[in-house]
């Protein structure tokens, strides 16, 4: 058992976890985080995508222990007073999601992808999105959705 | 999944974590963690202790020393592959560095990981093999001609340390690979270089280890060319056969890559 201390969603937490512990399943079962999703566990579908110090990782394939000191982003952690990111906003006005199941590591994949590229076209979130498995193949307004809050996102910009 | 128990240690320098190895030789270093938290998830792997060197800044750099580009072993793939040195000197390698695994695996896996671990199906071993890299240890150092040594073996020993890769600026490079759509690991991958001492075609993904060609590279030496090595066949005799591919499939795939690198490479 270890005791690890990182800043989840701005707010500092520390908690007594096993060495082994996966850094999804400390954000879901321990601080009780549970829009980050576990798809497949094997860090091919993409459902469990966190930012840790900014960037996008698979959290099924970090260990908690990791995370010490770390700055850590969750989809809980992207909406602002009661206003969701421009991201989660497009993905509900392109109807990017179809169960649901894949949306939250679909959005902190596409605000991590969006930061490193703020110009888009579809071939390029298409390649972005090779993490990203939608088991309902709902891949064509994912994309729309994503070049839609990137647009958003540089004339907010400006 | 969940791994077996072990104890984490984070190592603060490449001192701290040769120290904690020589107390606990059945450690596993973790570099990005992309191939060994899977396998430990698998249960196919038990260590009792993993020493995290992720974090040294003295294992993540690029820098350009004459003809050489030097990266630091712990250099993650995403880095690589956006580094305007790496660019400028061997855009081929800033190319490979962008097509392995994802956007989120890629900020996590790091140059010296890939070359230890010697995945069959890895690009990076195309790459040193085929620029003639030095890769230098804790211990010292040795030419890639010598590393790598089998299906996820090389020649280094246990709590040896990878720290440093220099790449030779080669005149000109490219990679070509089919990646299975679902890992992106090479089905099979060909890296081509023309370097200052000659050509070097290498190829991962087809076999057991990454290995070199050398019909081609004696036939690119006189006409670097995609026409000039249409007609050598691959023997497919110890090739990889999977449920992804056969071994003949393979033989066929390399020389199909073989010639398409050769072509970014040389625009013939």
């Amino acid at each position: 058992m270890a005791l690890v201390s990182m800043t989840v969603n701005g707010k500092a937490v520390s908690a007594e976890t096993e060495d082994r512990t996966l850094l999804v399943y400390f954000l879901r079962e321990q601080l009780r985080l549970t829009g980050t999703h576990i798809g497949c566990d094997t860090s091919q579908c993409g459902a469990c995508v966190v930012h840790v110090d900014g960037r996008a990782v698979k959290s099924c394939t970090f260990f908690a222990v990791q995370a010490e000191g770390a700055e850590v982003t969750t989809i809980e952690g992207l909406a602002k007073d009661g206003k969701l990111h421009p991201v989660q906003e497009a993905f509900r006005e392109n109807h990017g999601l179809q169960c649901g199941f894949c949306t939250p590591g679909m959005i902190m994949t596409a605000v991590d992808m969006i930061r490193r590229k703020p110009q888009l076209d579809r071939d390029t979130i298409r390649h972005e999105l090779e993490g990203n498995i939608c088991r309902c193949t709902g891949y064509h307004n994912i994309v729309s959705a994503i070049e839609d809050a990137s647009k958003r996102m540089a004339g907010d910009a400006k | 999944m969940i791994t077996y128990q072990f104890a984490y240690r984070r190592a603060k320098s490449l001192a701290d974590a040769q120290a904690m190895f020589a107390n606990s030789p059945e450690a596993k270093f973790l570099a990005g963690g992309q191939t060994l938290i899977p396998t430990m998830k698998m249960r196919l792997a038990n260590p009792p202790e993993l020493i995290d060197i992720s974090g040294l800044k003295e294992l993540s750099f690029i820098r350009i020393d004459g003809q050489t580009l030097a990266i630091g072993a712990g250099t993650k793939h995403h880095d690589v592959a956006v580094s305007a040195e790496v660019r400028r000197a061997i855009p081929a390698l800033a190319q490979l560095a962008e097509g392995i695994g994802d956007p989120a695996v890629r900020h996590m896996g790091t140059l010296g990981g890939s070359l230890a671990n010697n995945d069959p199906a890895a690009d990076y071993p195309a790459a040193a093999l085929a620029l003639g890299v030095t890769i230098k240890t804790t211990r010292r150092t040795i030419p890639a001609d010598d590393f790598f040594v089998g299906m996820f073996a090389t020649a280094l020993d246990d709590g040896e340390i990878v720290t440093e890769v220099s790449f030779p600026i080669p005149e000109r490079a490219a990679y070509a690979k089919f990646d299975n759509p679902a890992s992106r690991y090479a089905l099979a991958g060909v890296f081509v270089a023309k370097n200052k001492n000659g050509i070097r075609v290498a190829v991962t993904g087809a076999g057991p280890s990454v290995f070199r060609v050398p019909a081609m590279e004696s036939v690119l030496a006189k006409s670097f060319t995609a026409d000039a090595i249409k007609d050598i066949k691959v023997d497919a005799s110890g090739l990889n056969s999977d449920i992804h591919a056969s071994a003949e499939y393979r033989a066929h795939l390399v020389g199909v890559l073989a010639a398409r690198a050769v072509r970014a490479s040389s625009g013939s």
